[in-house]
């Protein structure tokens, strides 16, 4: 059976054979790259398309269903919409920051994706710190959000962006110890090595108690950080008509739109790397049968169907829960969920030490 | 210790009730049958559903004989707050010689009409309601100008 990562070899192997070292390396960046954005941006649509509807049916709607057959086509129409609008930059505002804003935070967006693996050998760079790496990474992007808002210079964008960086801040505490309650686990940092971890089961099987606290924790902690309703308050429209990217139009706009999908769809592949075993078909010890049937299943359908369905739990909350108010969302996270993920990484440790997961 | 109970009864009494709220929308989604949205022009005299008490404009209804109830007695017209009736009048000799007011022209100014129904709660005659057809749109100025009592209507006599 041909994976894909016989491919990539194969691609790899034609580049070198004729061309020289550097220039076949830069190719490959280039192709990595430019597989990267289409990545990216194909999930972005397929994952507004389904947003709007699933909110659709989740409130008794249609949904988007006029353009094209069932609405498919409204996300590329809305797409094209937005890449033909002007961008108007405000007369007041700090102009070179207000038009960097979107840009680094789609950068950070795409930088995020470097060590994930999408299926056996699929990695860009494979690095012994990538959950470290991801999680710094990704927490970049409040600097994004600040300086837009702070540069649009309006109060709106102003209170938004202060908020967002408030929630950051605080839910990035959270979700680093579920994270490291995996890590003491697994015993790497390394987004391979936690997937062939769990060659014999997924943690939140294994690890049952503490990595199902973990798992309930960082699904809380990730749909705060990619600002995702019921932790919205970034954008607020009913009392900051829009918050940080109010005065942002056409592809700037865009961008900001995007980066807020590609935050979702990272912290996504984030949480089923670490809980739900990434490409790791579901393999259960003692079943060969059973475990080589699996694994016909090829490891990149998998990982997106795990992924697809973390992000259809994060479309869930958000069109069934009401906004959180600012001290509510501060005292969930500081009075609830650190104190929990404190005593769950000491528990976790705990079971790792006595050896007692499965 | 008490204190500590409540800590956790907050987060699991917390999770019951997303719970519950998840569950919600979730029989919505695998109900599609329940959808509320009436694809409007599409179902246009089909499946298309207004709700009877909806204000859509004022109406003189008529019975068979072309008469209607109206008094000319000019409440409605007093309790408009945006002026958008008039009741116009005239006196007429009846048989027996006496004289008498009789509705001449009722006028609704529809495009000033906010649909409040104070006029149809003012009208001790009951002689107007509110129907539920909505779609006035028009792209003229005068078919929003219209006389409610048909020509040749007469007032009802009173029932004994
Ligand atoms: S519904 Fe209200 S606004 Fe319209 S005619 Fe009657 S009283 Fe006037
Ligand atoms: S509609 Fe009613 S309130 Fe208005 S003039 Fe006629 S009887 Fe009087």
């Amino acid at each position: 059976m041909i994976s894909l990562s016989d491919i990539t070899q194969w691609i790899h192997k034609m580049l070198f054979q004729y061309l020289n070292g550097t220039v076949a390396y830069g190719a490959e960046l280039v192709l990595a790259g430019v597989a990267v954005i289409a990545l990216v941006v194909a999930m972005a649509i397929i994952m507004v398309y389904a947003e709007r509807k699933f909110a659709g049916f989740f409130q008794m709607r249609w949904g988007p269903n006029r353009v094209g057959k069932w609405g498919t086509l409204q996300a590329i129409a809305d797409t094209v919409k937005l890449m033909l609008k002007e961008c108007i930059t405000p007369n007041n505002a700090d102009k070179p920051m207000f038009k960097l804003a979107p840009i680094i935070i789609t950068v950070v967006g795409f930088l995020a994706l470097a060590p994930f693996a999408f299926a056996k050998g699929i990695v860009l760079w494979d690095m012994n710190i990538g959950v470290f790496y991801v999680t710094a990474i990704s927490s970049l992007s409040v600097i994004g959000i600040l300086m837009g808002g702070w540069a649009s210079n309006n109060k709106y964008s102003l209170l938004g962006a202060l908020r967002s960086g408030a929630q950051i801040v605080s839910y990035e505490l959270s979700a680093g110890l579920s994270i490291a309650a995996i890590i003491v686990m697994s015993g790497s940092m390394s987004l391979n090595d936690i997937i062939l971890a769990q060659t014999d089961g997924w943690w939140i099987l294994r690890g049952h108690i503490p990595a199902i606290i973990a798992f309930v924790i960082s699904i809380i902690a990730s749909t705060a950080e990619a600002n995702r309703s019921p932790f919205d308050l970034a954008e607020g429209e009913q009392e900051l008509t829009g918050g940080y990217h109010t005065e942002y139009s056409g592809i700037q706009f865009a961008l900001f739109f995007l980066a807020e999908y590609t935050t979702m769809f990272i912290l996504a592949m984030l949480n089923i790397t670490l809980f739900l075993g990434g490409w790791m078909p579901f393999h259960i010890p003692g079943l060969t049968v059973f475990n080589h049937i699996m694994d016909f299943i090829p490891g990149i359908v998998w990982f997106f169907g795990k992924t697809f369905f973390i992000l259809f739990l994060m479309i869930w909350f958000r069109w069934t829960f009401p906004r959180m108010r600012i001290d509510k969302l501060l005292k969930l996270e500081w009075k609830y969920l650190l104190p929990i993920s404190i005593v769950n990484l000491l528990f976790a440790a705990f079971i790792t030490l006595m050896g007692w997961h499965f | 210790m008490r204190s500590i109970y409540k800590y956790f009864y907050d987060i699991f009494h917390g999770f019951y009730s997303l719970w519950t709220g998840m569950m919600t929308t979730g029989y919505y989604l695998v109900h599609p049958k329940k959808i509320l949205t009436q694809e409007y022009p599409d179902n246009r005299g089909t499946t298309l559903y207004i709700a009877e008490r909806f204000h859509g404009e004022v109406v003189m209804p008529h019975d068979e004989n072309n008469e209607h109830r109206c008094t000319a007695c000019s409440l409605c017209q007093m309790s408009c707050p945006n002026g958008s009736i008039e009741v116009k009048s005239e006196m007429i000799e009846t048989p027996e010689g006496k004289k008498k007011k009789v509705l001449k022209q009722w006028i609704y100014h529809i495009d000033l009409c906010t649909f409040c129904g104070s006029c149809i709660d003012a009208c001790p005659s009951d002689a107007i309601r509110m129907s539920n057809e909505f779609e006035h749109a028009s792209y003229t100025k005068d078919a929003f100008l219209k006389v409610l009592n048909k020509p040749g209507s007469k007032l009802k006599s009173k029932e004994k």
